[in-house]
C-alpha cells in the first residue's frame, strides 16, 4: 500500500501552509470552518459572562451590582450575542466543515465568496462590540422594539451600533446563504440524489433557504429604522403617522424562520449523531427529511404569535395560532423517529450521544412550553415573563447548544485528528444538563407567579427570592461544566488519543478520509449508491445485499493533478472596505464615500481577480 | 479493493472539465444569482409592503397625484424596459462571439439604463424643488423615496457592471468563452426591469 501515503495530510498538498497569512487569505472550508468555531466560541463566553453578570445581580432582592442602564445594556448583548455572534456561526463552523465532506466534494461552490462571509461576520462581530469601547452599548433588547429604538427615546449610538453591527452581520448570512444553496444542489458527488443527501445537509439546505428569504426583512425594517435615525424620516415614530407596529411585523417575519435557523442545524446534528450511536438507519429518514422542509415552510406563516399581546384581532389571532400548533406536528414527528432510531439499536453511551438524548429531552420541553404559547389566552398570561425567557433558553440552549455540542464530540475526531476525551464529556454532560435545568427550570415557575422578564432588581416580599438564587447557582455550574470542556479540548490537544480515519464507524462520507481531511478532501470524487454510503461500503445494507463498490485507491499522480483554488486577500480587504463605509455613518460622510469607493474598488478587483490567467491577460 | 472491476466502476465519475459546472450540469454562478435573486425579491417585497401600509396615512405634504407627471415616468419606463431587449442582444450576440456589435449593445444598454437613472434624479428634483416633498416630509415622502432610490440604487449597480463589462470587451478581455458572465449580468438587468415593472404598477399606475 504503497498509495496510502498520499492519502496523509501534508503530503502532495497546499497544508503545509502555515501562518497568520495563510489563514487570513485562506479559501479553504475546512480552515474557514475553524475560523468561525473559533470566532463563535469566543463570543459564546462573551456572551455567557454577560448572562453570568445578570444572574448575579438577579441573585438576591434589591441588588446593586449592576445599575438599570447596564443591565438593559448586559440582556441586549446577551441576546444579540448568543443569535447572531454564537449559535448562527457555530452552526457555520460546522456548515463550512461538514457540508463539502458530506456531499463528496473538495470545497463549496464560492471558496473566495465563503472566505468574505467570514470576514465580513468578525468586522460585524468586532464593530458591534467596539460599542463598549466607546461606552454605548446597545440597550434596547436583541429584537430592538420601536420606538425604544427611535431618537427620541434612544439618544446617542447605542442603537446604531446595533442596527449597523446587524446589518453587516445580515449581508455575511446572506452571501453564507447562497453559497450553500448551490453547493448543496450543485456540487453533489455522481449519485447522490436529493433523497440519498445525510439528514445534516438537507437540514442545512433548509436553513439556508430560510436565511436568504427571511434576512431581507431584517435588512429592510433596519433601513427604515437607519432612515428614521439618520436621515428624520418617521416610519415607526407615530408623532409622523408612522406605525411601531411595522417594525414589530417586519422583525418577526425574519424573527420566526431565524429560531428555525438556530434549531435545524442542531436537528441535523442530532439526526447524524443518532444513527452512528445506535449503529441503525435513521428511522424514517425521508418523512425527517419532509418535516424539516415542513418546519421551514410553515415558519415564514407564525410571526404574529410573538404579537398576540398587540391586540391584532380574533380572525389574525385564530389563524396565527392555528399555523403555530400546526409547526408542532412535524417537531413532533421528529422527535418520535430519534427515539425510534435508538429502538432496538446497538447504542454507544458516547458524550456525542448523550447530548444528542439531552437535545431531544430538553428540546421536547421546550417546544411543550412553545405550544402553550400557540393559544393566544396562555400566551397573554406569559408574555414578557420569566415563562417566556425559559422556553426559549429550553429550545436554544436546551435544544441548539446541546446539539451543537454533540456535534463537537461527534466531528472534532475527524476535524483535528485527535478524540476529545470521554471522560471530561460525561463530566460537561452531566453538569450543563444539571446547571441548565437549575437555571431555567424555576423560570417557569417565577414567570407564572408574575416576575416580568428584563428587570434589573425585585423587591424581597414577592416569593421570588428563593428561585432566582437557585437559578444563579445552576448558571455558575453550567460556567462550570463549560471549563470542563475547555479543558477538554486542551488535554486533548496535548495529549488526546489520535483517532484515525473512521473512529466510530461513521456512516457517511466524511469518515471515508483521513482525520483531518487534506486540503483536497477526496483524493477522487467518490460515487453514491445510497443514504449512509460508507456503512453501505463496510456492511451492506444489512438484508443481505452486496456492500456499495470502493472507490478505487488514487494513484498518486492523480492527486497531484488536482487543482485547488489559490488564497486570496480580497476577501478581506473588501470586508473591510465595506465594514470602514458603514461606520462611517457614525463618524463622517466623508468616510461613508471613501469607504463606499473603496468597496467598488475591492468588489471589482475581487470579481477580476480570476477573470482571465494572468498570462492571457497581458497579451 | 484494487480490483479492476472497483477500478471500473469508480470510472463512472466524470472530472468536470469546468470548475463552475456542477453535477446537475447547472453553471454554480448562474444558480447562485437566481437565488440571490429569489432573496432580492424579499427585499423590494418588504419596502413595497411598507409603501402600501403606508398608503394614505400621511398627516401633511402633497400625496402621490399630486406630484406624479405619469406621462413622463411612462416614457422613462419604456426606456428600462427597451434595454432588456439590448441586453438579450449583447448576449446573443457574444454568445456567437461577434464581439464588436456585442459591446455596442452592452453600451447601449448601460446608456439607456443611465437614462433611466437619469430621469429618476430629475424626477426626485422636481418633487423636492416644485412640490416641497422631501424625504422626511411626509409617509408618502419617506416610502416613496426609499423604495424608489433603492431600486434606482439596484440600476445604478447593474450600470456600473454593464460598463465594465462593455469595457473589457473593448480592451478584448471578454469573448464568447464569457457568455455565462454576460448572461449573469442580464439575468440581474431584467429581474432589476421587471421589479420596476411591479413598482411602477403599485405606487404610480392603481390611484
Amino acid at each position: 500500500m504503497a498509495t496510502h501515503a498520499a492519502f496523509m495530510p501534508g503530503v502532495g498538498s497546499a497544508e503545509a501552509q502555515t501562518g497568520l497569512w495563510s489563514w487570513i487569505t485562506t479559501v479553504d472550508h475546512k480552515r474557514i470552518g475553524i475560523l468561525y468555531g473559533t470566532s463563535a466560541f469566543i463570543f459564546f463566553l462573551i456572551g455567557g459572562i454577560e448572562a453570568l453578570i445578570m444572574r448575579l445581580q438577579l441573585a438576591v432582592p434589591d441588588n446593586t451590582l449592576v445599575g438599570a442602564q447596564r443591565f438593559n445594556e448586559l440582556f441586549t448583548m446577551h441576546g444579540t450575542t448568543m443569535v447572531f455572534l454564537a449559535i448562527m456561526p457555530l452552526s457555520a463552523a460546522f456548515f463550512n466543515y461538514m457540508v463539502p465532506l458530506m456531499i463528496g466534494a473538495r470545497d463549496v461552490a464560492f471558496p473566495r465568496l465563503n472566505s468574505l462571509s467570514y470576514w465580513i461576520f468578525l468586522a460585524g462581530a468586532l464593530f458591534l462590540h467596539a460599542s463598549f469601547l466607546v461606552g454605548a452599548v446597545p440597550d434596547a433588547g436583541w429584537f430592538g422594539y420601536a420606538n425604544l429604538t427611535s431618537p427620541q427615546f434612544a439618544p446617542g449610538h447605542h442603537i446604531d451600533f446595533w442596527m449597523l453591527g446587524l446589518q453587516i452581520l445580515g449581508i455575511a448570512s446572506m452571501l453564507a446563504g447562497f453559497n450553500f444553496i448551490v453547493t448543496i444542489i450543485n456540487m453533489r458527488a455522481p449519485g447522490m440524489t436529493l433523497m440519498r443527501m445525510p439528514v445534516f445537509i438537507w437540514m442545512t439546505l433548509v436553513v439556508q433557504f430560510l436565511v436568504v428569504l427571511a434576512f431581507p426583512a431584517i435588512t429592510v425594517a433596519l433601513i427604515l429604522l437607519m432612515f428614521d435615525r439618520f436621515f428624520g424620516t418617521m416610519f415607526y415614530v407615530p408623532a409622523g403617522g408612522g406605525d411601531p407596529l411595522l417594525w414589530q411585523h417586519l422583525f418577526w417575519i425574519f424573527g420566526h424562520p431565524e429560531v428555525y435557523i438556530l434549531i435545524l442545524p442542531a436537528m441535523g446534528i442530532v439526526s447524524e449523531v443518532l444513527p452512528t450511536f445506535a449503529r441503525k438507519p435513521l428511522f424514517g429518514a425521508p418523512v425527517v427529511i419532509y418535516s424539516g422542509i415542513m418546519i421551514g415552510f410553515f415558519g415564514f406563516g407564525v410571526w404574529s404569535h410573538h404579537m398576540f399581546s398587540v391586540g391584532l384581532g380574533p380572525v389574525a389571532d385564530s389563524a396565527f395560532s392555528i399555523a403555530t400548533m400546526l409547526i408542532a406536528v412535524p417537531t413532533g414527528v421528529k422527535i418520535l423517529n430519534w427515539i425510534g432510531t435508538l429502538w432496538g439499536g446497538t447504542v454507544r453511551f458516547t458524550a456525542a450521544l448523550y447530548f444528542s438524548l439531552g437535545f431531544i429531552a430538553m428540546f421536547t420541553m421546550g417546544g411543550l412550553s412553545g405550544v402553550m404559547h400557540a393559544a393566544p389566552p396562555v400566551d397573554l398570561q406569559q408574555t414578557d415573563t420569566y415563562f417566556v425567557v425559559a422556553h426559549f433558553h429550553y429550545v436554544l440552549f436546551g435544544g441548539s447548544i446541546f446539539g451543537l455540542f454533540s456535534g463537537m464530540y461527534y466531528w472534532w475526531p475527524k476535524m483535528f485528528g485527535r478524540m476529545l476525551d470521554e471522560r471530561l464529556g460525561h463530566v460537561h454532560f452531566w453538569l450543563m444538563l444539571i446547571g441548565f435545568n437549575l437555571t431555567f427550570f424555576p423560570m417557569h415557575y417565577l414567570g407564572l407567579i408574575g416576575m416580568p422578564r428584563r428587570i434589573y432588581t425585585y423587591a424581597p416580599d414577592l416569593g421570588w427570592n428563593f428561585w432566582n438564587l437557585v437559578a444563579t447557582i445552576g448558571s455558575f455550574v453550567i460556567a462550570l461544566s463549560i471549563a470542563v470542556f475547555i479543558a477538554n479540548v486542551w488535554k486533548t490537544h496535548r495529549s488526546g488519543a489520535v483517532a484515525g480515519p473512521d473512529p466510530w464507524d461513521g456512516r457517511t462520507l466524511e469518515w471515508a478520509i483521513p482525520s483531518p481531511p487534506p486540503v483536497y478532501n477526496f483524493a477522487a470524487i467518490p460515487t453514491v449508491h445510497g443514504r449512509d454510503e460508507l456503512w453501505l461500503q463496510k456492511h451492506g445494507d444489512g438484508h443481505g445485499g452486496a456492500p456499495s463498490p470502493r472507490p478505487p485507491v488514487p494513484r498518486a499522480e492523480d492527486i497531484a493533478a488536482i487543482h485547488m483554488p489559490p488564497p486570496s486577500y480580497w476577501p478581506i480587504v473588501l470586508a473591510i472596505a465595506m465594514t470602514v463605509m458603514l461606520a462611517g455613518l457614525l463618524i463622517s460622510y466623508t468616510q461613508v464615500v471613501v469607504g463606499g469607493l473603496a468597496t467598488l474598488y475591492c468588489m471589482y478587483r475581487f470579481a477580476m481577480e480570476y477573470h482571465r490567467p494572468a498570462a492571457e491577460a497581458h497579451s | 479493493m484494487s480490483g479492476p472491476a472497483a477500478g471500473g466502476h469508480g470510472a463512472v465519475a466524470v472530472a468536470p472539465h469546468d470548475p463552475n459546472i456542477g453535477t446537475t450540469g447547472l453553471d454554480n454562478r448562474k444558480l447562485g444569482m437566481w437565488i440571490f435573486l429569489g432573496s432580492d425579491c424579499m427585499f423590494f417585497g418588504a419596502l413595497i409592503g411598507t409603501y402600501l401600509a403606508y398608503k394614505g396615512k400621511s398627516l401633511s405634504g402633497p400625496g402621490p397625484h399630486d406630484v406624479f407627471n405619469i406621462p413622463l415616468t411612462s416614457l422613462s419606463a419604456a426606456v428600462l424596459l427597451a434595454s432588456s431587449l439590448f441586453m438579450v442582444l449583447a448576449l446573443h450576440d457574444i454568445q456567437r462571439n461577434d464581439i464588436k456589435h456585442g459591446a455596442r449593445w452592452l453600451l447601449a444598454t448601460a446608456l439607456f439604463g443611465l437614462w433611466f437613472v437619469g430621469n429618476q434624479v430629475y424626477e426626485f428634483a422636481e418633487f423636492v424643488i416644485y412640490y416641497d416633498l422631501k424625504l422626511w416630509t411626509s409617509l408618502f415622502g419617506s416610502s416613496f423615496f426609499v423604495l424608489t432610490g433603492f431600486h434606482g440604487a439596484h440600476v445604478t449597480g447593474g450600470v456600473i457592471w454593464l460598463l465594465l463589462l462593455w469595457r473589457l470587451a473593448k480592451r478584448g478581455l471578454l469573448d464568447a468563452r464569457d457568455a455565462t458572465k454576460v448572461e449573469i449580468a442580464g439575468l440581474y438587468w431584467h429581474f432589476v426591469d421587471i421589479v420596476w415593472i411591479a413598482i411602477f404598477t403599485v405606487i404610480y399606475l392603481i390611484p
